[in-house]
């Protein structure tokens, strides 16, 4: 298998005659594997250079072109012991990265005009104390409108343009009121200065602008850091496809370049990474990442396979019908599409906010400028009152409120291995109160283990162990990890689809089939016994029997719950939700999961129209559902629930429709995600009451007319420091 | 008051030449690893 070199020429960038690839590299953890990685890399000749991110635990390599290649880098890293796997940034990502750029650029142009403003306008109300000549003043507010103007017209582009989008689309969003109140404010202090007045607001709007950018870029940097994580795991775990390239011929590449129409060789033991028809072999399949089903399905010429499922006995030549990341059933990926639709109906609290807020902001700044002309003054300082309202009232603290507290929850779950991929899964995950778990890899480890090993002597299975080390079938290769063997047994011969022999200590040592180790009527008899007993305690295992001379052990292989299961059921009935199942497995090992769980609702058999479907009823009947899965079946199921997470291990369609995924072999995650996502909506609403409490309190003085810009920037400063600090409580 | 005359373009020209100093950072990627630098700057072996 290692023999094949795989071909990762389609990822490499050449450019002035070096050529570059982005790795995605697994175990970087700290400093120390920085510097090892680089120093290790630069041993290499023809290597330019070797630089390694650490905070998207990424490596960038480049090279004299013909003097290195791909796989070369690779396998290096691999003789340092780091796993690396070339990395393909893709449009959407890149996309994100230049957003994020932009708001950093505007950002710092931003806060840079801000302190520089900042200083003239400290000078001019310390002048109104000092009696500062009205010549030096306006000559301050000259300068000062120099460079609020460019800055406003740079750094407010976001705001503008999101405004534009929302108004060409008939909609009113946080960024009306912020564009309407940035422009008004400006255009009042350029008449103001010109006509030689006290009061220029040109510092509100640009600190405005920077408190605001610095709530987008958050928001940004949030997104794009659990984007790049989610596509770091993928180009981890993306698998390689074994290529007919001529008649005799074949070659490994990343599945990226597999076409349809190419034949793919499958070893058993490898999982397949197509959809397709055999052309060549028979064998069996664990559909288990598929359909949830645990027992294993008999495939031949002219079946249909499809990526994701297991090869488990003979080698299979496989004619490819779609590859690549397309690869589902039709079926699936239809349903998944309408399933996401009907999530899009969630309103973001943000934007709740926003619908009632510009409403009320604006007929409160309208009834003002009414008000005072009602009471006699002229229309001019009527109007300048009105927009001192609308500078005041500019939801400074409201951009702040939600991002900052997104950023740091966020951060707290990436710390317990929660990776989200959205913004607003905390608040949809907040409101849940129904969790529904697929069994089949969810609840139990993706990888099976011996579930009667405690009933089994040490010494069988430490020789059963190095037995099973030559073989490469799954069971043999679960047994042997089970034992922790390290030293394979000598003379082991393997009689294929049977099982393995070997004579050890002159004795005659068999490990397979029941009819690989039975033969006589006498060992038959036990086998068939024992295997009964096992099948009925473990419905779902399948069975290896191992025979020493006469002594006789069947060894049942089967998904062992998760080790954290039954308190995680415990811990999230504690936080008052129901638990349900819904699984593709049969019968038996549902009732089984369900019962060790104290799961009242556990559902088999369940199709993915199926489980969609029990989770649309949960959702008529007003519940909040968040569904926990990881099979290509439930991937829309996911997309059909409130909201939804999967583990690490699960199918790369299933991960994106997943609105959070979790890593390692706990369920802990999923209580720790509900958990720091309910403290985190409480905080943001929190948030949003400060904000109303900051306007109850700064909006009468603009109404009467107090609103300098002295009290301005005090408020919109104090304001977004109190909400801020506020939202470091998410920390968990 | 006629120091003023010195003392606003010197403050004018040093916010410009922090603005510089940011834009040169992005260019530079400055911000791309902001974990990685904290480290870079106390391994001391190159």
């Amino acid at each position: 298998m290692t023999s094949l070199a795989t071909d990762f020429t389609s990822f490499v960038r050449h450019k002035d005659g070096l050529a570059a690839i982005d790795l995605a590299v697994d175990g970087i953890q700290c400093a120390g594997c920085m510097t090892t990685i680089e120093k290790g890399l630069k041993t290499e000749p023809g290597l330019v250079s070797a630089r390694v991110n650490l905070a998207s635990k990424r490596v960038t390599v480049s090279w004299q072109d013909g003097l290195e290649n791909p796989q070369g880098v690779i396998s290096r890293l691999d003789e340092m012991g780091f796993r690396a796997y070339p990395f393909a940034t893709d449009k959407v990502e890149s996309a994100e990265a230049r957003e994020e750029r932009r708001l950093l650029l505007c950002m710092g142009v931003a806060a840079f005009a801000a302190m520089n403003v900042m200083l003239f306008s400290v000078s001019v109300w310390s002048g109104h104390e000092t009696q500062m000549p009205a010549e030096m003043r306006d000559l301050f507010h000259w300068i000062s409108a120099l460079i609020a103007l460019p800055t406003a017209a740079y750094a407010g582009r976001p705001f503008y343009e999101s405004a534009m989008r929302a108004l060409r689309a008939g909609a009113v969003n946080m960024d009306v009121p912020i564009t309407l109140g940035v422009v008004l404010a400006l255009a009042m202090s350029v008449f103001e200065t010109l006509n030689s007045g006290e009061h220029a607001y040109f510092d509100g709007v640009v600190m405005l602008l920077f408190f605001l950018l610095i709530g987008r870029y958050l928001d940004q940097a949030m997104r794009r850091r659990t984007r790049d994580t989610a596509g770091h795991l993928a180009a981890l775990r993306s698998e390689t496809a074994v290529k007919f390239i001529g008649e005799h011929e074949l070659s490994e590449v990343p599945i990226s370049a597999v076409a349809a129409g190419d034949l793919v060789l499958v070893r058993p033991g490898q999982r397949v990474s197509v959809d397709g028809v055999i052309e060549a072999g028979r064998s069996e399949i664990d559909q288990s990442l598929v359909t949830g089903e645990t027992r294993h399905q008999p495939v031949d010429i002219g079946s249909s396979v499809y990526a994701g499922t297991l090869n488990i006995i003979g080698a299979l030549r496989i004619r490819v019908a779609r590859a690549s990341e397309g690869t589902l059933l039709d079926e699936v990926e239809k349903l998944l599409a309408r399933a996401t639709e009907s999530r899009s109906t969630y309103v973001q609290l943000a934007d709740r906010a926003a619908r009632l807020y510009a409403p009320v902001v604006h007929v409160i700044a309208a009834s003002t400028f009414i008000g005072w002309m009602l009471f006699g003054l002229g229309w001019q300082p009527a109007l300048v009152i009105a927009i001192t309202v609308l500078i005041i009232t500019c939801p400074c603290a409201l951009g702040l409120a939600i991002p900052a507290v997104q950023v740091v929850a966020a951060g707290a779950l990436f710390r317990r291995g929660v990776l989200l991929g959205s913004g607003d899964a905390l608040e949809r995950l907040a409101a849940i109160d129904t969790v529904v778990f697929d069994k089949t890899g969810t609840l139990t480890l993706p990888n099976a283990s011996i579930a009667n090993a405690t009933e089994i002597g040490l010494c069988d299975l430490h020789l059963a162990g190095r037995l099973a080390l030559s073989s490469t079938h799954p069971l043999a290769t679960v047994l042997a990890k089970s034992a922790k063997a390290s030293d394979p047994l000598q003379g082991v011969t393997e009689r294929p689809g049977f099982g393995l022999e070997a004579h050890h200590a002159g004795e005659y040592l068999r490990l397979g089939s029941a009819a690989h180790c039975g033969g006589d009527a006498a060992a038959d008899a036990t086998i068939a016994a024992m295997t009964n007993v096992l099948s009925e305690r473990y419905p779902d295992a399948s069975f290896i029997t191992y025979r020493r001379a006469d002594h006789i052990v069947v060894f049942a292989i089967a998904q062992a719950l998760r080790p954290d299961a039954v308190e995680t059921m415990t811990a999230l009935r504690g936080l008052g939700l129901d638990l349900s199942i819904l699984s593709g497995d049969r019968p038996a090992p549902v009732a089984k999961a369900s019962a060790a769980l104290g799961i009242a609702q556990g559902t088999a058999d369940m199709k993915p129209a199926g489980k969609i479907a029990a989770i649309e009823a949960l959702r008529a009947d007003g519940r909040h559902v968040l569904m926990v899965g990881d099979g290509i079946n439930d991937a829309p199921a996911l997309a059909a629930a409130n909201v939804s997470m999967s583990p690490a291990s699960a199918a790369h369609l299933t991960q994106n429709a997943a609105d959070a995924v979790f890593l390692g072999d706990r369920l802990g995650p999923v209580v720790d995600a509900i958990r720091i996502s309910r403290k985190a909506r409480r905080i943001m609403v929190e948030n949003l009451w400060l904000a109303v409490i900051y306007n109850a309190i700064a909006v009468p003085i603009a109404i009467a007319g107090h609103a300098t810009p002295l009290v301005a920037a005090l408020a919109m400063s104090g304001s977004s420091i109190i909400v801020t600090l506020n939202a470091l409580r998410a920390r968990g | 008051m006629d120091v003023l005359i010195v003392l606003m373009p010197l403050a004018l020209g040093m916010g410009l030449l922090g603005l510089i100093a940011f834009f040169w950072s992005l260019r530079n990627r400055q911000f791309e690893d902001l974990d990685g630098a904290a480290w870079r700057g106390i391994s001391d072996d190159d």
